[in-house]
Formats: C-alpha cells, sequence, structure tokens
C-alpha cells in the first residue's frame, strides 16, 4: 500500500514488543458495536491510475487562456513569476508546521515576519498580522476587533462590499451577537465600525478618506478592505486613517485555483495590536544575542487564553502568505507599480473601446474606477455565449447578487490581457 | 547560520524586473486626491538574489520531508508528491470560481466524490467541504447546530468543553456567542461521566469531545454519554483532530456525534505548508444537513453536477467561494490511492506505532495513563524536576539530536506533558532512533543537566528570549519608505 512503512515483519515484532498478540487487544477500548467491518470505499490504486482518474476529472473542466479571461470578482489573472513556485514548492517549507519551536523553524517564522513587514508597508499601516484564511474571514475578523474595541454591536457596510464577504460577515456576526447595517447612512453614535471595500466589488473608486472621517465622526473604526496591488497608485489605508485595512492576496502571486486556498490579510494601528486575531511574529534575541523569530503575544491566542481568545484562528496560511512574500519581493516598489499601472491603462483603453460599441454603455460614467469596471449590455446571456465561443472568459454578470443591476456586466483587465487579447475581444463584442 | 531580512539585502539602484509595457495610449489620469503619496517599503533583488535568500531561510526549517515530526494531536505525516502533481493541473489550478457550472464538472465531480469518500470514513450523511482549516469547521458545525436549536425554538446559550481539549474548542464555542461549561476529566484519563450528567440541562447545546481524546485514549464510555446529551437534547460535536485513529476501525457518526470536523491536512495528507492552507471540512447527520452552508454540491443524474444555493436554512457561507479547493484534490487524490483497505491499515499502523512508542518510552518517562493507547500518547517529564529539567528542556535536547519536538505543555491537565504523535509513515527504526535520542537526554539530565539547558547548540539560533520579546514587540522592519 502506498505511503506505509512497516512491514509485515516489523508489525509483528512491534506487537510483541508492546506484549499483545493481535491488533485487537490494542482496539478493546472501542465498543465491540461500534467497530467496523469494512469501509465501503473502493480499493487503492497505483499511482498510475490514481493519476488517470485524477487527471480525467481535471480534463472535465475547461480552462480558459489567461489572456482572454476578463472575469474577476475577487479572484484575477496576474502574472506569477516562475520563482513563487520555485520556492513554495520546497518541501522544507511546505511540510513544516506552524513554528512552535523557534530554534528549528527559524525559515518560517523569519519569512512570516517578512510577509507581515510587507504588508505593513503596503498597507501604510503599523502592524499586520501572519495572515488569515481569505478576504472574506479577515473582513468578519476585522469586524469583530472593532465591536471589542469599541463595546458597540453594530457594524455598518457600505455599498458594493463583496457579496460573499458579506455573507460571510452576516454569519460571524449572528454568532458572535452583532448587527450588520446597509449603507453608509446607518452610521450612528451605537456603530463599532463602517467597512468599506476599494475599488469595490464593482471595480469603482470610493471616497476613503471622507468614508474614514464619517467613520471617526461617529467614534466608529474605518475598516478598508482592500485590493493589494491597486496599492502600488492608490491611497493606502494608513494614508487616508484608517484603523483596520484587510484584504485578499490572491493576486499576490497565487493561482484561482478554483477559489482557494487563498490568502487573507490584516493590519491595523500599534494600539490595536493585542486585539489582533491568528499568529504574530516577533523579533527576538538568544543568549548569545543573535537575532531570531518567535511567535508572540500569544497571550490572545486560543491555545493560552481558550474561551477568552480574541479569535478562535489557530493557523495562518503560511504557504501561500510565502508565495505573496515572494511576488511582492519580486516585484520591488517599481514592478508593483507597473503591473497596476499596465492594468489600469489597459482597462481605461478597453473600457473606452466598448462604450463605442452599439448596445454598450458604462453604468456609472461619472465613477472613476481601477482596472475593473461595468457595463450595460442589451443581452448578458447571448454576450457572453458569444464571447464562450471565441475561447473568451467575459466579464461577471451583477445580477445575480444585484438585482437592480440587470444587464450589467463587471469586466475586469490585468497585465495578463495583451493588446492581441484586447482586439480579439472587441472584435467578437461587435459582431 | 543567519539569514539577513529581505530589506536588508535590497539595493535601491536595482533595475526593476522586466514586466510588459501597457501598449495601448496612456491616456487615463487617476482623480485629484485617491493617488497614493508614498512609495510602499518593498525590497529591491535580483531573481538570483531571491532565490538564494530563500533557499537559505528554508534551511533553517525542520520539516517532515526530513525527519520525523512527533507533534501529538498534529498528524504530522508524510505528504505525498503526487498529491502535489494533481493539485497543480492546470484544470485545476486554472479554475475561475466563477465560471459557468458546465465548465467545471470535474471539479464538482471531484467535490461530490470527496464529500461521499468523507461520508464513508465519518459515517455521516452530508459533508461541508468549505471550512478552511480545524477550528474553522468547529465554528461552522457550532453555527449549524445553534441554528438548528434555534429552528425548533430552543434558544440554548451553553456549551460543555472537557478540561482536556484543544484550545480552539472553548474559542469556537465563545465565538458563536456560547458560555463554555468545563467538564473534568476523571484520573483514567476520560471524561467524568458523573460530572458531565450534573453539567446537562436544558441550557446545553452540545457537548465537544476528541475521541480518541487528547490524551491519545479512547472514550469507552461514549456510548452513555451519547445517549446523556440526546435526552438532554443537545447534540455531540466531534473535534476530528485525531481522526487518524480510527479510519475503517469505527465511525464519529456511529458513536452518537451528530457533527464532525475532519482536518484534511492530518488525517489524508495535505501538507501543513509552515502553518496552513489546510482543510477543516464538516459532516452531520441528516437532522443538521438543511442548516449546511451553501453552496452544495448535487448531482443531477449520472455524472452531471451542480451547486445548490437555494437552500433557505443555510447558516450561509463560511468563507468565500467553496473552500481550500487545491487542498480537497489532494485529499482526494490520497483517498484513491490508499483506497478502503488502506486507510484502514494506515489507522492500524497508527495505533501500533504510538503503542510501540508508548511502551518503549515508559521505560524513561513517567506515561501516567493506562494503556493501551491509540494513536498518540502523553508522557510527563515531572520526575526529570529533581535535575530541574523540564519538559522545554527534553523539547530542546530532541532537537539537538536531530529531531522535533512533541507538543510540550498540552494537554493542561498533565504536568510537564509531552504528547507525542508518531503516525504510520514513520518506520519502526525512526521510531527506535527516537528513543535512543530520548535515552540520551534522559541520561544527560540526571549526568549533565545544566548541558541539556543550554541546548539547542548548533540550530541558527540557540533559545530566544520570548518573553522580552513580547513585551516590546517587534512585529516588523521598519524600512524609511521613499517619496513616490
Amino acid at each position: 500500500m502506498p505511503y506505509l512503512v512497516h512491514s509485515p515483519d516489523d508489525r509483528r515484532q512491534m506487537l510483541e514488543a508492546i506484549g499483545v498478540g493481535s491488533m485487537d487487544e490494542l482496539l478493546v477500548d472501542i465498543p465491540g458495536r461500534l467497530r467496523l467491518a469494512h469501509l465501503a470505499l473502493p480499493a487503492g490504486l497505483s499511482e498510475l491510475e490514481t493519476m488517470t482518474q485524477v487527471g480525467g476529472l481535471a480534463s472535465r473542466n475547461r480552462v480558459y487562456d489567461d489572456r482572454l479571461s476578463f472575469r474577476g470578482g475577487g479572484v484575477y489573472r496576474r502574472f506569477i513569476p516562475a520563482a513563487v513556485a520555485a520556492v513554495t514548492s520546497k518541501p522544507e517549507f511546505y511540510t513544516a508546521y506552524t513554528p512552535y519551536q523557534p530554534e528549528a523553524s527559524q525559515g518560517t517564522l523569519q519569512a512570516i515576519f517578512e510577509f507581515q513587514s510587507l504588508i505593513a508597508e503596503l498597507t501604510a499601516m503599523d502592524v499586520a498580522n501572519a495572515s488569515l484564511y481569505d478576504g472574506a474571514t479577515a473582513v468578519a475578523e476585522a469586524a469583530m476587533m472593532a465591536v471589542v474595541q469599541t463595546g458597540r454591536h453594530r457594524v455598518v457596510v457600505a455599498d458594493y462590499l463583496h457579496p460573499e464577504y458579506l455573507e460571510v460577515l452576516r454569519g460571524y456576526a449572528e454568532g458572535r451577537g452583532f448587527e450588520v447595517a446597509l449603507g453608509v447612512d446607518r452610521l450612528g453614535e451605537d456603530s463599532a465600525a463602517l467597512i468599506f471595500q476599494q475599488p469595490n466589488f464593482l471595480g469603482l473608486l470610493e471616497d476613503p478618506s471622507g468614508l474614514t472621517q464619517s467613520a471617526h465622526g461617529a467614534g466608529a473604526l474605518a475598516i478598508a478592505c482592500v485590493d493589494p496591488i491597486s496599492l502600488a497608485l492608490l491611497s493606502a489605508p494608513g494614508e487616508y486613517g484608517a484603523d483596520i485595512a484587510v484584504g485578499e492576496g490572491q493576486q499576490l502571486g497565487l493561482a484561482a485555483s478554483y477559489g482557494g486556498p487563498h490568502v487573507g490579510f490584516i493590519a491595523c494601528r500599534r494600539d490595536l495590536t493585542r486585539r489582533l486575531p491568528g499568529r504574530l511574529i516577533g523579533q527576538a534575541h538568544d543568549g548569545q544575542g543573535r537575532r531570531g523569530y518567535v511567535l508572540t503575544l500569544t497571550a490572545r491566542e486560543q491555545h493560552i487564553r481558550r474561551e477568552k481568545a480574541t479569535s478562535n484562528i489557530c493557523t495562518n496560511h503560511s504557504l501561500c502568505a510565502l508565495a505573496a512574500s515572494v511576488y511582492l519581493t519580486y516585484m520591488g516598489p517599481e514592478g508593483l507599480r507597473q503591473v497596476a499601472d499596465v492594468s489600469f491603462q489597459r482597462a481605461h483603453s478597453i473600457a473606452a473601446r466598448m462604450s463605442a460599441l452599439p448596445g454598450v454603455e458604462a453604468v456609472f460614467p461619472e465613477r472613476a474606477f481601477l482596472n475593473e469596471f461595468p457595463v450595460r449590455v442589451k443581452n448578458v446571456e447571448q454576450l457572453l455565449s458569444r464571447l464562450d465561443a471565441a475561447g473568451i472568459l467575459g466579464g461577471l454578470p451583477a445580477a445575480r447578487w444585484y438585482p437592480e443591476l440587470d444587464g450589467v456586466v463587471i469586466f475586469c483587465c490585468t497585465e495578463v490581457n495583451d493588446s492581441a487579447a484586447l482586439d480579439h475581444l472587441i472584435a467578437a463584442m461587435a459582431q | 547560520m543567519s539569514e539577513p531580512l529581505s530589506i536588508e539585502r535590497s539595493r535601491p539602484g536595482l533595475a526593476p524586473p522586466r514586466l510588459p509595457e501597457a501598449g495601448v495610449e496612456a491616456l487615463a489620469k487617476l482623480p485629484a486626491g485617491v493617488a497614493r503619496r508614498h512609495r510602499p517599503g518593498l525590497p529591491r533583488l535580483s531573481e538570483p538574489e531571491i532565490m538564494r535568500h530563500y533557499s537559505r531561510l528554508a534551511a533553517m526549517n525542520y520539516s517532515i520531508s526530513e525527519n520525523f515530526y512527533p507533534l501529538g494531536s498534529c498528524t504530522m505525516k508524510y505528504n505525498p508528491v503526487l498529491n502535489e502533481e494533481a493539485a497543480a493541473l492546470a484544470g485545476f489550478a486554472g479554475l475561475h470560481p466563477y465560471q459557468d457550472e458546465s465548465t467545471v464538472q470535474g471539479a464538482l465531480a471531484l467535490m461530490w466524490h470527496l464529500e461521499r469518500a468523507l461520508c464513508e470514513v465519518a459515517g455521516v450523511d452530508r459533508v461541508t467541504l468549505q471550512p478552511a482549516a480545524g477550528a474553522h469547521g468547529e465554528w461552522t458545525a457550532l453555527r449549524m447546530i445553534q441554528a438548528y436549536h434555534l429552528a425548533r425554538g430552543e434558544e440554548r446559550t451553553e456549551v460543555i468543553v472537557p478540561d482536556a481539549a484543544h484550545g480552539t474548542n472553548p474559542a469556537s464555542a465563545a465565538l458563536c456567542g456560547f458560555k463554555v461549561v468545563e467538564v473534568r476529566s476523571g484520573r483514567d484519563g476520560r471524561v467524568d461521566v458523573a460530572d458531565l450528567r450534573a453539567k446537562l440541562s436544558p441550557r446545553v447545546a452540545a457537548l465537544m469531545l476528541t475521541n480518541p481524546n487528547t490524551l491519545g485514549l479512547f472514550e469507552r464510555d461514549i456510548l452513555e454519554m451519547a445517549a446523556m446529551v440526546h435526552a438532554a437534547g443537545g447534540k455531540l460535536y466531534y473535534d476530528g483532530a485525531n481522526l487518524n485513529a480510527l479510519m475503517g476501525i469505527c465511525r464519529p457518526g456511529d458513536m452518537g456525534f451528530d457533527a464532525v470536523h475532519m482536518n484534511l491536512h492530518k488525517t489524508f495528507t495535505t501538507p501543513h505548508g509552515g502553518g496552513g492552507p489546510g482543510a477543516g471540512p464538516v459532516g452531520v447527520k441528516a437532522d443538521l444537513v438543511p442548516f449546511l452552508p451553501r453552496p452544495t454540491v448535487e448531482r443531477e443524474e449520472t455524472d452531471v453536477f451542480r451547486l445548490d444555493f437555494d437552500r433557505p436554512r443555510s447558516i450561509g457561507r463560511v468563507r468565500s467561494f467553496y473552500g481550500n479547493f487545491g487542498m480537497l484534490v489532494r485529499a482526494y487524490t490520497y483517498i484513491l490511492a490508499m483506497g478502503g483497505d488502506g486507510l484502514t491499515q494506515a489507522s492500524q499502523d497508527a495505533v501500533l506505532s504510538a503503542n510501540y512508542l508508548r511502551r518503549r518510552v515508559e521505560g524513561l518517562l513517567e506515561v501516567p495513563h493506562a494503556g493501551p493507547c491509540m494513536h498518540e500518547f502523553v508522557a510527563s517529564a515531572r520526575k526529570l524536576g529533581e535535575h530541574g529539567i523540564r519538559a522545554l528542556d527534553v523539547a530542546k535536547g530532541l532537537l539537538q539530536r536531530g529531531f522535533y519536538a512533541p507538543t510540550i505543555y498540552f494537554p493542561l491537565i498533565v504536568p510537564e506533558s509531552m504528547m507525542v504523535e508518531p503516525t504510520e509513515t514513520e518506520s519502526k527504526a525512526t521510531l527506535d532512533e527516537f528513543v535512543d535520542a530520548l535515552a540520551d537526554i534522559v541520561r544527560e539530565a540526571r549526568e549533565n543537566p545544566e548541558q541539556l539547558r543550554r541546548e539547542p547548540t548548533h540550530l541558527p539560533v540557540g533559545r530566544l528570549d520570548e518573553v522580552a520579546a513580547a513585551r516590546q514587540p517587534i512585529l516588523r522592519w521598519v524600512s524609511e519608505g521613499d517619496p513616490g
């Protein structure tokens, strides 16, 4: 059997050393009526047959050419440098566990310390944690921080937060016992936080300074949910005074992978540090004065505090955070800016060309956007199937979440959509 | 051996990586006031320097690929390399979560079949694959139990958790708004049934239990406990951290558990990744099925699959999209390769190895609870206290001798505890070497405890001052940043 190491003789010797005659004698504590005769699963396969089956499933999926993919909605096609996989596929990283023993885990610890630093730099916040599961749970964790910090029980959400993030937030709120109210006008003296997304789910730019001021005016925290690559161009949460910045890091070197695993991030003002959920890595020194890194401020965490912990999170998405670190280190400040700017320029070029087509119009022509934008078309289904026939994964129909946006499709454009791909899209739309 | 931070190696004059130009007329301008003012302080390094930086960091890590990782309750078993190849297939890694269902039939089929396999292993009716980790699964299960009681018009406010439970159990319960009530362990290391009876009431929503428990002992009275909790109108939640002891031997669902989380990164060999990503699917019995997170994956007819969002009593999503899909691919690949017979043999070998190691360690350290154990056991370094040696020193001594350390100071009910889980993928020869290392540590504890307290001496750093680190936390580098 694959991956098992004992020979029949090993098993016999071990039973003998234990002093029992059979496996059953080791299982005496299990009531007899619970013992299972056998698992009703197919017999095991050879590696060759396993891969034939799994590969068969993979081939039943349609993979669109990155260049011809114009669908975002929280998961984006980006150029991923080869260095990312070369690092994350090192077994020293991917087969290690949470660095409980720091002397033997400095690689993971330093890599996460660098991730925390990179996220703090990108968001212009004081502190970032070791990462969270995804953007949706990061929003929920930030909301819970605000509820505890302010002692208030209503969290206000601005329009067009990612609908799945909102749904996850509602679930956490229901469990934890706080209210989620929609619309900035609900902000008041009872609000723990205002949560807004920049750019929002439709791709439109919000006024983060104004929203932050409104939140603070009501005595609430400002929680900015941000696109990490956009921060090369757009004002960072720390610059406009947000209290907590969260987001989804998939764009930083991670494959779409049908929605996961990706990585959430959370960063905050220094005085909120002890309210952060999850792991934090800090600098330390040994007896000889050598610098190293350790899990720190663990008094917030569940294994120490149990039911009084800031969160129930006991891990992070370390390997995904590592991918993001390699990506950001590869790009550097200029590279990241280049990627963001190319996406911005191409998106505006294609948006202008689309609007010139008969039957296509901008939905919010007065609103600025970055590299994702909504357009209204005559027949969403017809358009998308026509694009599909041309090998194109078209934009995301908005009506699935927003009935008032019937006929609206959200297109996204990044550096992977080259000029030929843009021409192909316009030609297919113009048909 | 040490490696500077990437920012310390950064060279401001270095040319940025070559990236595509826009290729369109750059007409777009950001509106005033939204542009970033200060450039982020990211490092500037060439690719060769980046690769060397991370290779050096990798060399400072201990991993299961290198040697035995005896962390109890973490199930550090071999991560098959085939799993990685499967998850990297373009047909999986290249899928956008909002593609039309007709274009992702293979992905949905994989999720449907994985759900069926997990149902069979755990003895439950349905499974949600959404939760991203074990603790996330705990929380998801409690949310469903909460919704179930509310739907019956019952507001139950308490969750019972044993004193030996993982810290995530009470934390997850608190996150769901429950009051945590602790139940004692008896002298035999198992839940004190009389104490449980005393704590049951119409206020109790659920009992959270790990079986085998964190001492590696099977809760012999589980059927009686389940009957008691059910009679009081409560539900039973199974913490699947220790499921690796039971595959093909017995099933949580048959024991009376109503909700069961499983750690794909433990029992089903997806790699731990230095602390994630994992995956924590949750299985439930029929009466909790309406409350499962949405969407579920349904089979319409043979080999046609769809996502079902129309589930009015669902607790809603617990994360974005459909879970850590890449981890689901790995776990399914493992299950296919192992088959029902292979999974059963894996659990049997895990139990055999733990009992073998337990018997050998008994001669060196105190093992306070009578065996046999299941897949792990807890030893105590208490008696080395007479030489001024603690469990922490034994752990560091193991690092010195080329092993990782067991889980220490958990469970809390055993003083100076060391929780050891060998798993089925460590050979007898490796376990014997581990015992030799432990014997050498015990010898050193008696003969030269000063030396043991200085260990490890050959790793990149010695023992780090964690107290000072927490007092004045330095959680990031500080760069100058530069004006944009």
